[in-house]
């Protein structure tokens, strides 16, 4: 499995990874020889098999639908990088 | 004092032999005159360490002391701390301190623990060298021109150096046990839901558990009394009965049935490291263990089909790495979209980029049945192997890791190479399995382990294992020079 500079360019967009021309090239021979490794799976035939999701097979809990964290904005705000009047800033999105 | 047992130092400091502020300040000095030959922490908690002590010196005088009450432990920077900086080995976190204490953290605090400091490690725990570290890698105190090993080797290496009795650490593929076995040293870690994730900085949910790196079994079994448990705010903990892993320890190890997987001393193992681990099982059979060979023939499969499941996880984990709410946000962002892009770019180093974007890949329309639905069924075949190999035993043994330490540098271009390493130890989390290692006997003076795999929720079981061999051998007491 070999991936081209164009599906590089992809994925990092899907993941929001801006990246440098020149290691796109680098990622693009790092990630084909992972994906090389990763296709020794194929020869195994698993038609049938249930994909296991959970190592322990648990169900999720549920819990009643009432708060049970109190209210601290401002202490989580105070590690934002840029917020004003109790809301995060972002460049502007919308003209 | 730095050689002495958790069970020592716990009696020693009720007699008042020495205070806790005292203890603290020996580990405390003992960082700072050696750790720049290791770099195994990243902070030292210096003034919240001192404060502590004291107050576990007023309550050891008072009489109403915890189990842990005075003794020093150092932190797995993984685990959230509230007002001591919590990096997770990344830039993207350099600013970070966190608003709570995690579970583990708050469980070991409240039965006495005194931090010392959060320890270095692989970034986001993506490694197997602590080369990915944006706080530089660590150095291996049994020879520094190697690696701990990873990603908890910070933590391995303050251990097997004295420089903490005990550290926490995480496993996602083997970054407990590994960096114990190339450090010299014991770690446990546990099945996956015995100890609480909540505050543990997430890499893959699926498969990360909190455990111990300590000297001795028995000093692990002190520390995991505490922090194993149900815990509520975490969704995937285990709401199974913790028994006493102290209590277990010296039960009689007649009638053990040890497996031995042919798969894990085949092409691939130095044939030193398969000598002295064959050694250490003849040990076993002189304490009545009866030894049968055994087979988990999905073993080759494990590191692929890990390799789309960890970075699947990954990818969906480390999203909220977004420049907005905490850590590193990117100068003069353009728009929306540049800072994120850009935030993200600076803030994950070159390890983790490549994890988030093979994740990305495999759960991407068009080829999640290809990958990721092929390893989720895969894993069951890989965790059907045990279950098939528990029924005919009572524990797994094997190397934990194909070679001892290797150079600083030697596959740090190579991730495939890397990822190769942790070979033994990777089909026990995708299984859930909890797992061991301890230290047998070095091959060219550098350390060696034996892996210890048991059935799920028997960590007591691996621990008076490997507490009875650590009764009748010495490996385990080996202090590397200039560290001793």
């Amino acid at each position: 499995m070999s991936l081209a500079r164009s599906d590089i360019d992809k994925i990092a967009h899907l993941a929001r990874l801006g990246l440098a021309p020149a290691q796109a090239d680098r990622l693009a021979a790092d990630l084909s020889n992972i994906l090389t490794l990763v296709a020794a799976m194929d020869a195994v035939d698993t038609s049938g098999v249930t994909p296991m999701a959970h190592p322990l097979h648990m169900a999720q809990r549920l819990r009643p639908d009432q708060p049970t964290e109190p209210e601290q904005r401002a202490l989580f705000q105070a590690l934002a990088p840029l917020t004003a009047s109790g809301l995060y800033l972002v460049p502007k999105v919308i003209d | 004092m730095q050689n002495k047992t958790i069970a020592q130092l716990a009696a020693e400091l009720r007699l008042r032999h020495y205070s806790s502020v005292e203890l603290t300040q020996h580990y405390l000095e003992r960082i700072q005159r050696l750790d720049p030959q290791l770099n195994s922490f990243i902070t030292v908690a210096a003034e919240s360490a001192l404060a502590a002590a004291a107050q576990a010196d007023r309550a050891l005088k008072r009489g109403d002391a915890g189990p842990l009450t005075g003794i020093p432990i150092a932190h797995k920077d993984i685990f959230c701390t509230a007002g001591v900086k919590t990096t997770c080995g990344s830039k993207m976190l350099h600013n970070f301190i966190a608003p709570y204490d995690a579970t583990v953290v708050e469980k070991l605090a409240a039965a006495g623990a005194v931090m010392l400091g959060k320890t270095n490690m692989d970034e986001f725990a993506m490694g197997s060298s602590n080369e990915t570290s944006f706080y530089g890698a660590v150095a291996n105190p049994w020879d520094r021109s190697r690696v701990p090993g990873g990603s908890s080797g910070g933590s391995a290496a303050a251990v097997a150096a004295r420089l903490c009795p005990v550290a926490t650490g995480t496993d996602t593929g083997g970054s407990i046990r590994q960096p114990a076995a190339l450090c010299g040293i014991t770690g446990i870690k546990p099945t996956y839901g015995r100890c609480s994730r909540w505050g543990m900085i997430a890499f893959a949910s699926s498969l990360d558990q909190a455990g111990v790196l300590a000297r001795s079994a028995a000093d692990a079994a002190f520390i995991l009394d505490e922090m194993a448990g149900f815990d509520e705010r975490d969704s995937t903990s285990a709401e199974v009965p913790v028994p006493d892993y102290v209590d277990a320890l010296d039960d009689d190890l007649h009638g053990l049935r040890i497996g031995l997987p042919q798969e894990y001393f085949a092409a691939g193992l130095d044939p030193r490291i398969a000598t002295v681990i064959q050694d250490a099982i003849k040990e076993y059979e002189r304490l009545g263990a009866t030894v049968h060979d055994i087979s988990l023939p999905n073993t080759p499969l494990a590191v692929p089909v890990y390799y789309v499941v960890a970075p699947a996880e990954c990818s969906s984990n480390l999203a909220r790495f977004d420049g907005v709410r905490y850590g590193h946000r990117c100068d003069n962002p353009l728009d929306l979209q540049d800072l994120y892009t850009r935030s993200r770019a600076e803030g994950f180093g070159a390890e983790v980029q490549r994890r988030i974007l093979i994740g990305t890949y495999v759960l991407s329309a068009g080829y999640y049945d290809a990958y990721y639905l092929k390893a989720q069924q895969l894993r069951q075949l890989i965790a059907d192997d045990f279950k098939r190999a528990f029924t005919q035993v009572d524990v797994i043994m094997g190397p934990t890791s194909p070679t001892t330490a290797f150079p600083l540098g030697a596959k740090h271009n190579d991730p495939v190479a890397m990822y190769l390493n942790d070979i033994y130890t990777i089909a026990t989390n995708l299984a859930g399995l909890p797992g061991m290692s301890i230290p047998v006997a070095p091959v060219d003076g550098l350390p060696v382990g034996l892996q210890m795999i048991g059935n799920y929720f028997e960590e007591a079981r691996l621990l008076n294992i490997a507490h009875r061999l650590q009764q009748v051998t010495h490996w385990h007491q080996a202090a590397p020079a200039g560290f001793e």
